[in-house]
């Protein structure tokens, strides 16, 4: 109702340009600076076709349960359930395959498993009103492993069908010489992204996801179910989590009741390194994927220049603060324009 | 009340102990303007907050175009033409202007349970319909938590009659906003009764009640209080409603200036 003239922010047209272009792609220029720097110490280590595979190959369990994170934080959750999901996932599936049930019955376990316990989690959260996501999956992050161990009794499962394996082992090498080549963990990882993409960009639930995150109320008297939202979400997550342990099962051929302890902190971390706010609404898939190769290639950076694993950790941490810090400024230059 | 576009009748509402209404009767006709005055925690807000279906009431019944309804969420209250401009705007910052007034019915297409949003169609009818309601925006594309309080109030209002309401109902759309803003939405209610939508609004300023209002109603600690159409009442006798008081004083001054 005000009439605000154009000129009002002083900017010429090119200021808020540039600044929305790094606003959007600067995380992508920091992957590709920490790339370039690498390179330039230790070309032929970092480099080699083999270090760059194994990068991808690492991180794409992550990957998976970071996208699923991201969904979660942008409605303002948490989801610690997922490391134990993909314990569960990991360890279900070992067995099922070791059992001799048919391979494509046992592909479908980790995602089941994944969309059950997140169904749990979005139900427990809506329904029962529980405070804050954090107390509902930090019940299920410790329900799901101890069922993890009571199926397994603790001990590691081996030995899975060639089948069940692909995914998490094979690369396309399109006439390089091995083991140079795209792993099929990674065109997961890129189906899953651009998936998550279009339905949080171009779908009405997805607009009902960040519109949840940046204020519910606006979001229950526009009519929208809000619980029934939330509870997607959770599933989502799941799924993704589920995702990931057949991704890790595939990777080492095994189950280990242990896989995942302490990686949903990591799929936070990278979520917020990659600019999405912890307080919702706010951040791209496209953040979330720079966020988890920036702390791959920071381990993987620091592991080929001989730095300890202690001193690994503490640089992450160092990381993730800075990461939120840049964000804060950003959000007050953004305020003062 | 024969003829009403809708009508409450005996609502109650209760939050745990608190009562927030106790049996409250209301009707506005097709193309009315009724004002709703009262002190704070009166109920006005909780009482329209029924009427858009964003609140089930504790007893009572509503009916709307002579037929009962219950509304279980504000999609209820939409699908018959009620919308409602809240006291708080209820915008999600983080999104843009034109998101803003199509959240909940995107246009698009229909994907199985999904839509798929047609984000350059809602721009463009956003862009139409700010421009007929004479709404200037820097851009549609400005998230709502970068405007100003009138701009937020703008968005708002533009949301609730981006489809064809019936019935839109005003929060104290004028609280927050500058003088000739303040115009601006009262030639909007104006013009809204000119096209046939009936309008409740919600106002402490009297200014607001006696500019467009043709009949004006109060709530008094949660009941009904007094009623009237505007031309047999004075702004001095509903300041005296506000207060929980009734009985004309006659001659102030102010009193006759509309
Ligand atoms: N969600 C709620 N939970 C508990 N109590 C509520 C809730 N909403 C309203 N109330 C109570 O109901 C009463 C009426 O509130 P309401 O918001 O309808 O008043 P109002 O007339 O709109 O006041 P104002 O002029 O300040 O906006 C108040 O006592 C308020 O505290
Ligand atoms: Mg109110």
């Amino acid at each position: 109702m005000s009439d605000t003239p154009a000129t009002k922010s002083g900017f010429s047209l090119r200021g808020p340009r540039v600044s929305k272009f790094l606003e959007v792609y600067g995380i992508v220029l920091v992957v590709i600076v920490m790339m370039l720097a690498l390179a330039a110490i230790k070309p032929e280590v970092f480099l080699s076709a083999q270090n760059l595979t194994n990068i991808l190959k690492q991180n794409a369990s992550l990957a998976l349960l970071a996208l699923g994170m991201y969904v979660v934080i942008v409605t303002a959750g948490i989801d610690l359930s997922v490391g134990s999901i993909m314990g569960l996932a990991m360890v279900a599936l070992a067995i099922a395959s070791k059992a001799g049930v048919p391979w494509p019955l046992v592909l479908l376990i980790g995602p089941a498993i994944g969309l059950m316990v997140g169904w749990i989690n979005g139900v427990g959260l809506t329904v029962l009103k529980l405070p804050h996501p954090f107390i509902m999956t930090l019940g299920t992050l410790n329900v799901a492993r101890g069922l993890t161990y009571l199926i397994s009794n603790g001990a590691p499962v081996s030995g899975l069908q060639p089948e069940v394996r692909y995914i998490g082992q094979a690369y396309y090498s399109f006439g390089m010489a091995p083991p140079a080549g795209i792993p099929a963990s990674l065109i997961l990882v890129a189906v899953c992204a651009i998936g998550l993409w279009f339905f949080l960009e171009r779908t009405n639930m997805g607009r009902h996801i960040f519109a949840i995150g940046g204020n519910p109320h606006a979001a229950r008297v526009s009519g929208i179910n809000v619980d029934r939202t939330l509870v997607v979400v959770y599933m989502i997550s799941g799924f993704m989590a589920g995702l990931s342990g057949l991704l890790l099962a595939g990777r080492t051929d095994s189950g280990f009741p242990n896989a995942g302890i302490g990686i949903e902190l990591d799929a936070i971390a990278a979520v917020i390194i990659g600019g999405a706010s912890f307080f919702g609404g706010r951040g791209t898939v496209l953040g979330v994927l720079a966020g988890v190769l920036i702390m791959g290639i920071l381990r993987n950076g620091l592991n080929i220049n001989n730095v300890s694993a202690f001193w690994q950790q503490i640089l992450i941490g160092l990381v993730i603060i800075i990461a939120v810090y840049i964000d804060v400024l950003r959000r007050r230059a953004a305020v003062r324009r | 009340m024969a003829g009403a576009l809708l009508e409450a009748r005996g609502i109650s509402k209760y939050f745990g102990a608190i009562t927030a209404l106790r049996d409250v009767n209301f009707h506005v006709g097709p193309g009315e303007v009724v004002g709703v005055v009262g002190d704070n925690g009166a109920g006005k807000s909780t009482l329209m907050k029924i009427l858009s279906g964003l609140f089930v009431p504790s007893e009572g019944e509503l009916v709307f175009d002579g037929r009962p309804v219950s509304f279980r969420s504000p999609k209820d209250a939409q699908r018959l033409g009620i919308e409602m401009v809240h006291q708080d705007f209820a915008l999600a910052g983080n999104m843009p202007i034109y998101e803003n007034i199509y959240l909940g019915r995107e246009p698009g297409w229909r994907l199985g349970p999904l839509t798929v949003v047609d984000h350059r169609r809602a721009r463009r009818m956003a862009a139409e319909h700010l421009n007929r309601l004479k709404i200037h925006v820097k851009s549609i594309d400005q998230n709502t938590e970068d405007l100003s309080g009138g701009q937020r109030q703008a968005v708002a209002i533009a949301r609730s009659t981006a489809f064809d309401a019936k019935l839109v109902i005003m929060d104290e759309p004028t609280a927050a906003l500058a003088i000739k803003e303040v115009g601006k939405v009262l030639d909007l209610v104006r013009s809204l009764k000119e096209h046939g939508v009936a309008v409740i609004i919600i106002s402490h300023r009297m200014d607001d009640i006696f500019y467009c209002c043709d009949r004006v109603m109060a709530l008094y600690q949660g009941t009904n209080f007094a009623e009237s159409p505007l031309g047999t009442t004075s702004r001095n006798e509903v300041i005296g409603w506000i207060m929980g008081t009734k009985g004309h004083t006659q001659g102030l001054a102010h009193d006759n200036m509309h």
